[in-house]
């Protein structure tokens, strides 16, 4: 399946820099695992920042610095043998490095019920703006409607996604901002497993849902 | 085309040497090699920490940090995948964030059987891809001043948009769209490289 919605150039560019924060660094980089395209274009990135290292001006460096680096790479060992690891045939649904932020594979996973039919994982990334968590959603679910106050970031990785007028498979990323309103719901065929990057809390429209929030810390 | 000719006569040559310099670390731990890398780097690692808002002796920490880095993983360094300025790029940029955000920047791993590759590479796309860094050097030497140090103020210095429209002293949309010109000019031209190969 060809994955047809990319990350945004601001999304990218954050991350070639290195100003994003680190949940949504993991969505960027969950993305980019899966898809080729992406990974040429923060290729590209990465080029502008070695023009522009480059392009900067010289600071003056002490004369001592470059003896004292030369000291400590006498010191290094034989660079070590890189880790061997044994092949796997496992069939992955969530790509690295958002499997081992999870702490596994799907059905690894201790999920926590969330509301009926919608299940979580909150995934720890200490000193970020941002929250992530992986969702899943049972086929058909709608998820309660919804606006912003920040950004959101979402992910699919299994089943499809409904979102406006979009259908989201596999590898496919949504940006929504404070402006968007939207009641997205998973596809008829199979759960839909979603890593969803918040950077404020969702307001919800309706009141029931509103008094489930705080439970729930989305 | 003939700029693109012009620009390789000059920076080519210093790039394809800092190249080369990494590849005989690689080989047989040449510190000559590393010397002239040093040289070349420290200076400008340096002024970079320090963009990103390090004090000068933590600026200068982090910049022996990545030079030590540069020796350590001068194998891991491809030339046909990037230059030497954007590999160490890379590393200083990967130091930043753990020195002075203490936070991590997560990647993906082409191991890892989840992994999507890029498919048959062709001998030819193989080149364009060396070719990639050329097209977009020659774009970032086209634009003005003014859209250039947008740019470098977005990339180097973390600034949001509107920090630095307050910098600038320009009005925020302008800030945006000469952004959003600079990136759509980036990717013309490296669209225009694909359109060749077509």
């Amino acid at each position: 399946m060809t994955i047809k919605f990319h990350l945004s150039d601001d999304l990218l560019l954050g991350y070639s820099a290195g100003s994003l924060d680190e949940a949504s660094s993991l969505l960027v980089a969950s993305h980019l695992a899966l898809c080729p395209h992406c990974r040429a274009r923060n290729s590209s990135l990465d080029s502008l920042g070695g023009y522009m290292l480059d392009a900067l001006p010289e600071a003056s460096v002490p004369t001592v610095m470059m003896s004292s680096v030369l000291a400590r790479i006498r010191c290094e060992s034989e660079v070590a043998s890189p880790v061997t690891r044994s092949p796997s045939v496992a069939n992955f649904l969530i790509p690295e490095p958002l499997r081992s932020y999870v702490g596994g594979d799907v059905e690894d996973l201790n999920w926590i019920r969330m509301a009926p039919r919608v299940h979580q994982i909150q995934i720890n990334t200490p000193n970020s703006r941002s929250q992530a968590r992986l969702l899943r959603f049972q086929s058909g679910t709608s998820v309660p409607a919804h606006g912003h106050r920040g950004r959101e970031l979402t992910l699919v990785l299994t089943g499809s996604l409904c979102d406006r007028d979009a259908i989201l498979y596999r590898g496919d990323i949504a940006e929504t901002d404070e402006r968007t309103e939207h009641q997205p719901h998973a596809g008829p065929d199979e759960d839909c497993i979603c890593l969803a990057v918040t950077d404020a809390p969702l307001r919800f429209k309706s009141m029931f849902a509103r008094l489930l929030q705080p439970l729930f810390g989305i | 085309m003939v700029a693109l000719e012009e620009l390789r006569g000059e920076e080519n040559a210093v790039a394809a040497s800092l190249a080369d310099c990494i590849a005989r670390i690689s080989v047989s731990k040449d510190e000559a090699s590393f010397e002239v890398l040093f040289r070349y780097f420290a200076p400008r690692l340096k002024s970079y920490f320090m963009r990103l808002g390090a004090d000068a002796s933590a600026a200068e920490e982090v910049t022996q940090e990545a030079m030590v880095q540069v020796w350590r993983n001068a194998g891991q360094f491809d030339q046909s995948k990037a230059s030497a300025s954007t590999w160490i790029f890379t590393i200083a940029r990967n130091l930043s964030i753990d020195a002075f955000r203490r936070t991590r920047r997560p990647s993906f791993d082409p191991s890892d059987p989840a992994f999507i590759p890029d498919g048959e590479m062709l001998p030819d796309v193989q080149l364009e891809r060396a070719e990639t860094e050329q097209r977009v050097r020659l774009v970032m030497n086209s634009l003005s001043p003014n859209e250039k140090s947008v740019l470098m103020l977005s990339f180097y210095e973390n600034f949001s948009h509107g920090e630095i429209a307050e910098r600038l002293g320009i009005p925020l949309g302008t800030v945006k769209s000469r952004i959003r010109l600079a990136f759509a000019r980036i990717r013309a031209a490296l669209d225009t490289r694909q359109g060749e190969q077509q």
